[in-house]
């Protein structure tokens, strides 16, 4: 019986320190204002920011930086969260596909130097999934 | 416009499921209050019928959803959505379970096959079996049915109508009857064949933990609590090969396909059938552990019921619409939250109640196991895998959590780790360790008598050469300037041992006259995995990083990886040892070995048609003249690079290519793959001039010349040749009458020579002209004006920005150890699964069991 309890604590102790290492691990979810003040108080740990891209009347992001002659890995634009603050977003990979259309961004990252420095940008473009238009259909059989 | 089929599908889904209800209820009646393998005759007879339509009745819903996408019915929603015109017959199967009501089919159709195996091949089991079954089959079927009652929608019909589904479409006032001639076609990402094998495969393997679940709530509710063992394990070796085969299926075509740069990110989709997988083979050794050695049993219960609850959660995770962003995988959210989480909470509860209700009357084994017991160490490694299991599934449901405090009325804000691929890799790689180690320590030690002399015998071998190897591979990392950490070194020496160690046990055994063991193979395949997954990814290097000397001046130059490289068309870029060029755009043509370079191809009103400019030859075999009808596959552009081994000069081209996709988002890129003997060069396109959008062509320079006048283009060198009557190659449709000329200017470009023929016609006294483009060297020639009486002509040149691509470039060093490993284990499994029928056929023929030894040729898997 002995034997069996020190199985179960040795168990009980793995499941916990993966507890424990997944809870350090996870990342949250903030706005530029907590980013900003993360970076000041020198804590460099990756968050999670939703955003939208400002858009001029032709519903043009307006923003963006992306000349690919000049250098392919470096990609800026800026992000507007759901409290109105607009941040510098750098990404150093190239531009996504269709970046332009996206009605959500979020991005992963954290500020240095007054930019968001982004390792990872998710797209939420819209129609993506469910078809609700027969737009398609028409460009098809035409 | 055929509303019957649908109809007929309809009717037939809501009899599959009143007959599953029937089943259920009669099965459970047939077999209530009665020993196992006595029923109620009456009771079993209405089941089996029941149970018997229901099967046809799926088998109907399958013949009349295939009918809808195979004779494009788009009137329907499920065919217009997922189906077109275009679609070859391969991929209109895969049409099928494209949508998440045609998988479910998929799913209950397998489950169907299954039961009625069970009905076959273990008889006696039934009628407790087959109720749990059919149970399982009604919660299923109801997430197809597509009924509304008393304003609650239960499940979603395939069959539903185009315009039940897009009520707001104005064409529906004018035209009710109205039939979209088009679909809007299947995602061309699924356009593959592992699409059309992958799907059925996990959906079997899904399938299949549902039968050894069945067994085992027989067993409990029959207090039959060891014979279901037996049929179990058979099971859930089927179970275990398919599943393995079909997760490294999936991650060869994502591999294939996607362009994240590998073949796992630990996306919550492919988590989700990864867990039930580790758990579905710690439940394995449960059950061996009890047919062989008498210990266990609790384990195996817990195990294979969690298996089976861990499918149910999965399915729930990918398909409420719970994940939300945290997923590439399109799942729509139908809507099914609610009846998921009723089915996943029924099964629960019935099976946790169940065992709680007979736990005591599990049997345990009486002997206390010691160090030298295999039974521990086997028990230790399955013990391993299930915590492997928890740490995917603690983190793959966090936004669960989110979702379920949300519920509670609690605002949280967890997110998924920043970096999931480091995150699981981290702890995951402690899970590789401890298995490498015990499917070689176990393996070994199952096979012989253990103490302590024994044990040190047996494993001093693999031991030292497994010390001496990583020893030697340290230092082959080293001299190849790369670094390895104290975790890479421990996996590394945990695989080889694990190989060695396996490799000793198959070699040992066969030296006794045993025959292959299935166990020692799939070991021996597992630990292989593991060395192939840690070069693979761990060893992943980037060959595109850019090496041409500039430096951009940008903020954190210093230390951020810049890992793709800008191409301009035909000029050649020193990379990391080789020589690369992008040398232009490429079409598929159906039919035709390799693709066709674009400037062949002359595109027409038709996407998918275009004519040949000239002969297209490959090798010796003419397979188009000069102005026949080419079919292309418009959507997918082969941007041809070639690659020049510096050291060696060999020379190889890969096709990475860059589809127009509007379903996931846009424009996706796939890669190419050069396989060799030790590593795989993998390169994809991260960026490129939208295929899509017209080429951004400079205002007209006119230019007047003479025959035989020099002139620069572009910085291109460009002899005016000589004007001639104008072919018939462009689909101009000259007709009589008309005056057609074409000029000949040849410009010399980097690599080779370019004829251009701007064609001037004039056609009852009105000017056409019809320009010309060399695409490699982004030239655009109109002849816009002819003065016969001077001879001279005049041109009009357009340029455009050079044509060039963004590309990353990897190198996976020895991932050819992964699939031949996968392939090992699920030979593996197979084998095990024969030398457990034959050697029960054996027993069932020689009745005497105290003259043979203990039966160790058919011994089982160790962790």
């Amino acid at each position: 019986m002995k034997k069996s309890h020190i199985f179960i604590i040795a168990i009980i102790a793995v499941a916990a320190g993966i507890i424990l290492s997944t809870t350090a691990d996870a990342s949250v979810y903030v706005l530029f204002g907590e980013a900003r003040q993360r970076a000041a108080e020198g804590n460099a740990t990756k968050v999670h920011v939703v955003g939208r891209l400002p858009r001029d009347p032709q519903n043009h992001p307006v923003g963006l930086q992306y000349n690919p002659t000049v250098d392919p890995n470096y990609f800026a634009f800026t992000l507007v969260d759901s409290t109105h603050v607009a941040q510098r977003v750098v990404y150093n990979n190239p531009k996504p596909q269709d970046f332009e259309t996206s009605e959500q961004v979020v991005i992963t990252g954290a500020i240095r130097d007054n930019v968001f420095l982004a390792d990872n940008i998710l797209l939420k473009c819209p129609s993506k999934y469910v078809k609700k238009d027969l737009k398609g259909t028409e460009v098809a059989s035409k | 416009m055929n509303l019957l089929v649908g109809d007929i599908g309809h009717l037939s889904v809501i009899v599959a499921f009143a007959a599953a209800v029937v089943a259920a209820y009669a099965y459970f009646q047939a077999a209530r209050g009665r020993a196992l393998g006595e029923v109620d005759a009456s009771w079993q007879r209405l089941a089996r019928g029941a149970f018997l339509v229901h099967g046809a009745a799926v088998v109907a819903v399958v013949g009349c959803l295939f009918d809808i996408i195979y004779h494009h019915r788009y009137e329907y929603y499920y065919a217009w959505s997922h189906s077109s015109n275009h679609l070859p017959l391969k991929y209109m199967i895969s049409c099928f379970w494209a949508g998440q009501e045609g998988s479910f089919l998929l799913w209950i159709f397998w489950q169907v096959l299954l039961g009625v195996g069970v009905m076959l091949f273990n008889k006696k089991w039934e009628a407790p079996v087959l109720a749990v079954f059919s149970a399982v089959q009604a919660f299923l079927v109801s997430m197809i049915v597509g009924v509304v009652a008393g304003g609650l929608k239960i499940g979603s019909s395939p069959f539903m109508l185009l315009r039940e589904f897009l009520t707001d479409l104005p064409v529906w006032k004018t035209n009710p009857n109205f039939v979209p001639k088009d679909g809007t076609g299947l995602n061309a990402l699924l356009q593959n064949y592992w699409m059309v094998i992958h799907p059925p495969t996990l959906f079997l393997g899904f399938a299949l933990t549902l039968v050894p679940f069945a067994f085992a709530i027989a067993a409990l509710w029959k207090k039959e609590l060891t014979a279901w063992v037996k049929p179990a394990i058979a099971w859930s070796l089927v179970g275990g090969a398919v599943l393995g085969v079909g997760v490294v299926m999936g991650a060869y075509w994502a591999y294939e396909t996607l362009n994240f740069g590998g073949y796992w990110n630990w996306d919550p989709v492919e988590n989700a059938v990864y867990i039930p997988w580790l758990v579905l083979v710690a439940g394995l050794h449960g059950l061996v552990l009890w047919q062989r050695r008498r210990t266990g049993l609790r384990t195996a219960y817990v195990l294979v019921i969690s298996t089976f609850v861990l499918v149910l959660y999965a399915t729930f995770l990918t398909r409420s619409g719970v994940l939300g962003n945290a997923s590439v995988h399109s799942f729509t959210d139908l809507g099914l939250s609610g009846q998921l989480l009723i089915y996943l909470g029924f099964f629960t509860v019935l099976a946790v109640g169940l065992l709680i209700w007979r736990w005591k009357d599990i049997p345990v084994s009486p002997k206390e196991l010691t160090m030298y017991s295999p039974e521990l160490w086997v028990f230790v490694g399955a013990t391993v895998l299930c915590l492997g299991a928890f740490q995917v599934l603690f983190t793959t449901s966090i936004p669960v959590y989110n979702a379920f405090m949300g519920f509670i009325g609690i605002k949280t804000n967890v997110a998924l780790p920043a970096d999931q691929v480091a995150h699981y890799s981290k702890l995951q790689l402690w899970m590789g360790v401890g298995v490498g180690l015990l499917s070689g320590l176990g393996q070994v030690m199952w096979w012989q008598r253990n103490d302590k002399e024994s044990l040190v015998n047996a494993l001093t071998p693999s031991v030292l050469l497994a010390l001496l190897g990583t020893a030697l591979a340290v230092l082959l990392i080293r001299y190849n300037q790369f670094t390895i950490s104290p975790a890479y070194v421990l996996l590394f020496l945990a695989g080889l041992f694990g190989v060695l160690a396996n490799l000793g046990t198959l070699f040992t055994l066969a030296r006794r006259g045993i025959k292959l063991s299935g166990g020692a193979l799939a070991h021996l395949g597992v630990a292989l995995m593991l060395l192939g997954v840690l070069a693979s990814s761990g060893y992943s290097s980037i060959i595109s990083r850019n090496v041409s000397g500039l430096l951009y001046s940008r903020e954190f130059s210093e230390d951020i990886n810049r890992d793709n490289v800008l191409l301009y068309r035909n000029e050649a870029a020193p990379m990391h040892g080789y020589s690369l060029t992008y040398a232009g755009q490429y079409f598929e043509v159906p039919g035709l070995p390799g693709y066709v370079n674009k400037q062949e191809l002359f595109r027409t009103d038709d996407d998918y048609k275009t004519l040949a400019r000239n002969d297209i030859k490959i090798g010796n075999k003419l397979y188009f003249k000069t102005g026949d009808t080419v079919n292309i596959v418009p959507e997918n552009t082969y941007y041809r690079v070639n690659y020049v081994d510096k050291a060696s000069g060999e020379q190889f081209t890969l096709y990475p290519r860059a589809q127009v996709n509007e379903e996931m988002g846009g424009i996706l890129a796939s890669p190419d793959i050069k396989h060799f003997f030790s590593h795989d060069i993998y390169t994809h396109i991260s960026g490129a001039p939208d295929t899509r959008k017209d080429k951004q062509w400079s205002e007209p320079k006119e230019h007047t010349l003479s025959v035989g006048d020099t002139i620069f283009l572009n910085d291109y060198f460009a002899v005016f040749r000589a004007i001639e009557p104008a072919h018939e190659t462009t689909g101009l449709n000259l007709q009589k009458g008309d005056l057609a000329l074409q000029a000949d200017m040849i410009v010399s470009g980097e690599q080779r020579q370019y004829h251009c023929h701007p064609v001037f016609v004039v056609r009852n006294r009105l000017v056409g002209r019809v320009p010309d483009e060399v695409d490699d060297l982004g030239i655009r020639l109109s002849l816009n004006a002819v003065d016969p009486v001077k001879g001279k002509f005049t041109f009009g040149v357009s340029t455009a920005q050079k044509d060039y691509i963004i590309l990353k470039a990897m190198q996976k060093p020895f991932i050819n150890l992964l699939w031949s490993g996968t392939l090992l284990m699920a030979l593996g499994f197979g084998l095990s699964l024969r030398q457990r029928n034959s050697s029960r056929k054996a027993a069932a023929d020689a009745p005497e069991p105290n003259a043979l030894p203990e039966p160790r040729t058919r011994l089982e898997p160790v962790a």
